[in-house]
């Protein structure tokens, strides 16, 4: 019982430091953040092969398969989709640089 | 225990920890535009550590299946990632989101059907898992449904509400007897999971799509939470941390969408507005429209001395972007001040727009939110509006009747002149009239958002 009390503890810090990572986050990036964070819970992965790995009958191997199959689908696709829409995020300083000719403001 | 057994674990407890970390630091550069990039490439390298590591689980069978499951699912994942438009991205978020979701209940399923009662406490944290990851994962479904355009109809039936309330109990009596062992036979159990799943549909069918974000936001919590809850059955404390991070963040992201949206979360998930053209309340506008040629905004804007360009997602769908930045720089080059206002609500969720622009090329710094730029308005000699309706309409200020009173709006209506590009002459996403089109300060330029910036370019090059 000892493991599940020191489980309520971290779950309960790891809710208070989700909240304050986000807190101050400018609204210009709730999309790729919400993004971001959809592809931070893909660590489901690990369970769902955990799952599978332990998988004995044939209906436990199925679902086992399904899970990591969405499992996967969540991690990657989150990781595909987040990294896209935070590549094209760039200052104009940045954009100055590249472009001299436009950069000025 | 053989100390090469002993060793592994310690090696895999070591990964999962250096993956919460990195999780976390990666959540906490993303949440600035500076650092974003590098964020999602430190959460990303702590996935990767995860999962390799993971294949080294003591007891680990079927190594075929786990590997083909993920190439599969990552490949159809990575396939479609890196295809989806910008302007889809809201509803690609819905899907990955479900797809994790069903994941946490599958691992659920399998630990339940399996049927060693590990102890009640745990398998009450698989039900209630199973409960959230299932509903997560209908629900996210039909969000996306909605939001690609293969449901338009909001399905609505008198005292759904109460079964939505009975389909909840039922699944948590079943799931009760599950957990406590009461009857833990492999039909209660799919009984349990079809309830779990059907709550989600139902719950999310009668949901509008305007309101849909908000929803999509609430599931990616509720998937966190869920895995969190996988995380405790399985004794995964990178589980456990990831997904209550998540699910914490995930409620904070909802609670200010909906803020951003003038929407409370009760409101979005047990009424029914947020639907197209609902409850058209057609207030009494005064006034007319009045048309201006391409060629005259042109040279109201060559010689401006502040522009503040007001987009919405009508520009988007007309991938008219481009276009408007080109118009912008062009603009720039002779000196005018150009800024971007964003509405929180301008794409289809929060911060969609400035994806939508970046994706353009337009640099952040030249974007500002509501709060920065409202007090600007009053010094701007031109507002153009591109496609944008509701969230530059002043009856959210003055007309206490209007169902869209006390959002939130962007005051374009201070401007010195508006310009409105505009495809025709309908009301925007909730039906509502704009009182903005008819002000004495306000000129029509009719036509799609894309040819519209192409005769502005023109226009403004030919002032020389």
């Amino acid at each position: 019982m000892k493991s599940y009390e020191l489980g309520l503890w971290v779950f309960m810090l790891a809710a208070f430091c989700g909240y304050e990572v986000i807190s101050r986050v400018p609204v210009i990036l709730h999309t790729p953040l919400m993004s971001g964070s959809n592809f931070v819970h893909g660590i489901v992965l690990v369970g769902a092969m955990v799952a599978l790995g332990g998988a004995h009958t044939s209906l436990e191997k199925t679902i086992g398969f399904i899970g990591v199959l969405l499992a996967a689908g969540n991690a990657v696709g989150g990781y595909v989709v987040t990294e896209r829409m935070l590549e094209m995020f760039k200052s104009s300083g940045a954009r100055g640089k590249a472009q001299p000719a436009k950069g000025a403001h | 225990m053989d100390s090469s057994v002993f060793s592994r674990e310690t090696l895999i407890q070591a990964s999962y920890f250096v993956t919460a970390a990195l999780f976390i630091l990666g959540l906490k550069r993303m949440s600035s535009p500076v650092t974003a990039r590098s964020g999602i490439l430190w959460a990303g390298a702590g996935m990767l550590v995860a999962t390799v590591v993971s294949f080294l689980y003591p007891g680990m069978t079927n190594y075929d299946l786990i590997l083909a499951a993920i190439v599969v699912g990552g490949g159809l994942a990575w396939w479609s990632g890196k295809r989806v438009a910008m302007t889809d991205m809201p509803q690609m978020i819905a899907l990955y989101n479900g797809m994790g979701g069903g994941a946490a209940a599958a691992i659920a399923a399998v630990e339940l059907y399996r049927g060693e009662n590990p102890g009640y406490a745990t398998s009450s944290l698989a039900v209630v898992g199973g409960i959230i990851g299932s509903v997560s994962f209908s629900g996210s479904a039909i969000a996306f449904g909605k939001l690609q355009g293969l449901i338009t109809k909001s399905i609505r039936f008198s005292g759904q509400q109460v079964f939505n309330l009975l389909l909840l109990a039922a699944a948590l009596i079943l799931g009760a007897m599950v957990a406590f062992n009461l009857s833990a036979t492999p039909a209660v159990i799919t009984a349990f999971f079809a309830l779990a799943l059907l709550l989600g549909l139902t719950m999310t069918l009668p949901i509008g799509g305007a309101d849909m974000p908000v929803v999509i936001s609430l599931y990616n919590a509720l998937t966190g939470l869920a895995v969190a809850f996988e995380g405790f059955v399985l004794g995964n404390a990178a589980m456990i941390i990831a997904g209550t991070v998540v699910g914490s963040a995930g409620t904070l992201l909802t609670q200010l969408m909906a803020k951003a949206m003038n929407r409370s979360l009760g409101n979005v998930l047990f009424s029914g507005f947020g639907d197209t053209g609902g409850e058209a309340a057609t207030g009494d506008v005064t006034g007319s429209l009045k048309p201006i040629e391409a060629s005259d905004v042109g040279v109201m804007m060559a010689f401006a001395s502040k522009v503040i360009v007001v987009p919405g997602y009508g520009m988007a769908v007309a991938q008219a972007q481009h276009k408007i930045w080109e118009l912008c720089q062009l603009l720039i080059d002779r000196g005018v001040n150009v800024k971007f206002a964003i509405h929180p609500v301008a794409g289809r969720m929060p911060g969609h727009m400035n994806v939508l622009l970046a994706e353009a090329g337009v640099p952040y710094d030249l974007i500002s939110d509501l709060d920065e730029i409202n007090s600007e308005f009053e010094t701007a000699d031109v507002a153009l509006i591109i496609g944008a309706n509701d969230v530059v309409n002043p009856v959210a200020r003055n007309d206490k009747s209007s169902p869209i009173y006390g959002m939130p709006i962007l005051n374009a209506d201070k401007a010195k002149n508006v310009i409105v590009i505009k495809r025709g002459k309908g009301a925007g996403f909730s039906g509502i009239e704009n009182a903005l089109f008819y002000l004495d300060n306000t000129r029509m330029l009719y036509g799609d958002a894309q040819k519209a910036g192409s005769e502005l370019i023109q226009a403004i090059k030919a002032v020389g």
